[in-house]
């Protein structure tokens, strides 16, 4: 059984920590790849984008950060019947502070009130954990580190918008997510990754939006519907031309996830997050004789 | 091509949106809270450092080293916009002929960097390390007990620091002309157009 220690579990969790900060998921890299064969030769989108592959070379060799802005730790853990979740997320606030004196994290988390940096990566909200029980009897951590750039460039539209003539229905949530795609240009470190969601709260509305950024960028929605509007999106911008950092050129975004939330009969939002090139995914599970997998 | 800093004010007018550029030499790094330190009142111990030579938009990861030197672990640049209502007078006032970051910057800089002779050089957001790489040495820090060390002002030795011009010192700006391309492309994909 998971009889293991908090202590045990911090351990665990720095190692997926170091993971996320320092090895790009390989689905992201071959997308990168894609990108960068259809740019021209010689052109600001190519030579960025060739940056970028090596520097996930240098970073994954080395087990160093990818990206210095760490970002934001989201974590959602999946744990079996009968475990602490007060457990879970106390040895996951302990590994950040652990990865964060390792240098795998900067010192990422400011205080607002006091205007200062706390030092050791954590504060209030971070990391965010969202621990769910299962039926399993592992544990499945899953977790993504985003930066603030990126986060930044998020947004959140309300049903009908008249200036983008956007109705409540699901062309209007795909105007919706490309003027979002538009407004962000190169500033959310583009190519980027689209996740969103319409229905939901405010609050609800984006954290399905994050959580749809844990879908590997080559799976397939198994909604037809929304796999037929990721695509859409995915193809149309791709054809606004910001390319990487918003230089210009024909490689804008990655990939586009869409999940949904019930809504009131009042509210319908669409909810945007961006996501950086630097995906920074990472999974792992971990079984009850003690063996780890690592899940991409 | 190559360019070394410090450096003057006709060299920086020679650039122009596009230009791929590889920088030597001495800077320094300032992002949010360095910005409004710069400007709420003249900081004469940080000027020979920074006429010349240009401010870097950065939050490094920083190891030290038992010997107390510190060096450069990850340092990608940061997103510049922010930094829009207080740049053009940081430029202004500390003799800058450059700011390295990414995303660009709005009206107000462009027309700073017009007026003093500066340009805006663009690093690739997110490559920490390659760019990590690039900095050779660190000379000294201010700030870095009240700022801590993401926002400290930084002064580095840089080597070959790969960047691309996409504001210059006349008025033009690649982030405003791709804006507006893609805004077109966006109104017709949408059927928007006027």
């Amino acid at each position: 059984m998971l009889e293991t220690s908090k202590e045990q579990w911090t351990a665990r969790f720095v190692e997926v920590i170091a993971r996320a900060s320092t090895q790009l998921p390989p689905d992201v890299v071959e997308a990168l790849r894609q990108g960068r064969q259809r740019e021209d030769e010689g052109s600001l989108a190519a030579r960025a984008l060739d940056t970028v592959l090596r520097n996930i070379e240098l970073a994954a060799g080395n087990w160093q950060p990818i990206c210095q802005d760490t970002g934001t730790p989201l974590v959602w853990i999946h744990h079996p019947v009968g475990m602490s979740t007060r457990l879970l997320t106390g040895a996951f606030e302990e590994a950040v502070r652990q990865a964060t004196a390792r240098q795998l994290l900067r010192p990422n988390a400011v205080d607002p009130l006091l205007d200062k940096n706390t030092g050791n990566g954590a504060a209030p909200g971070i990391p965010t954990v969202h621990c769910e029980e299962w039926d399993e009897a592992g544990v499945e951590v899953r977790m993504m580190l985003k930066g603030g750039g990126c986060e930044n460039v998020g947004a959140q539209y309300t049903l009908p918008n008249p200036a983008l003539k956007a109705d409540r229905n699901l062309e209007g949530v795909k105007r919706c997510i490309l003027d979002a795609i538009y407004k962000a240009q190169g500033k959310g470190c583009s190519p980027g990754i689209i996740g969103a969601c319409f229905g939901g709260d405010r609050g609800s509305g984006f954290l399905e939006s994050k959580r749809q950024l844990l879908r590997r960028l080559d799976d397939r929605n198994p909604i037809p519907e929304l796999d037929a509007m990721e695509r859409e999106i995915f193809d149309k911008a791709n054809q606004l031309g910001i390319g990487p950092m918003g230089f210009g050129g024909s490689t804008t975004v990655l990939g586009v996830k869409i999940g949904y939330l019930g809504r009131l009969p009042a509210s319908y939002f669409v909810s945007v997050s961006y996501m950086c090139w630097a995906n920074r995914r990472a999974g792992a599970f971990f079984a009850p004789d003690g063996s780890v997998t690592w899940l991409e | 091509m190559k360019l070394q800093l410090p450096c003057d004010e006709v060299t920086i007018r020679s650039l122009k949106v596009g230009d791929f550029v590889e920088l030597s030499g001495r800077l320094i790094t300032g992002r949010d809270s360095a910005h409004h330190w710069l400007i709420k009142e003249m900081r004469e111990e940080v000027l020979p450092m920074m006429r010349g030579s240009v401010i870097y938009h950065v939050g490094p990861v920083v190891k030290k080293h038992e010997d107390g030197s510190y060096s450069f672990v990850a340092a990608g640049p940061t997103t510049s916009a922010r930094e829009e209502p207080y740049q053009a007078e940081v430029i202004g006032r500390y003799g800058l002929r450059g700011v390295i970051g990414k995303g660009g910057m709005g009206p107000k800089t462009l027309a700073g960097l017009q007026q003093y002779g500066a340009v805006y050089f663009h690093a690739i957001g997110g490559a920490a390390q390659v760019l990590a790489q690039s900095v050779k040495r660190v000379e000294t820090v201010f700030q870095l007990e009240e700022f801590g060390v993401p926002e400290a002002l930084w002064v580095i030795q840089v080597e070959d620091f790969p960047v691309v011009v996409t504001m210059d010192s006349h008025g033009g700006s690649l982030h405003a002309a791709v804006d507006a391309a893609s805004k077109s492309q966006l109104d017709a994909l949408l059927g928007l157009s006027a």
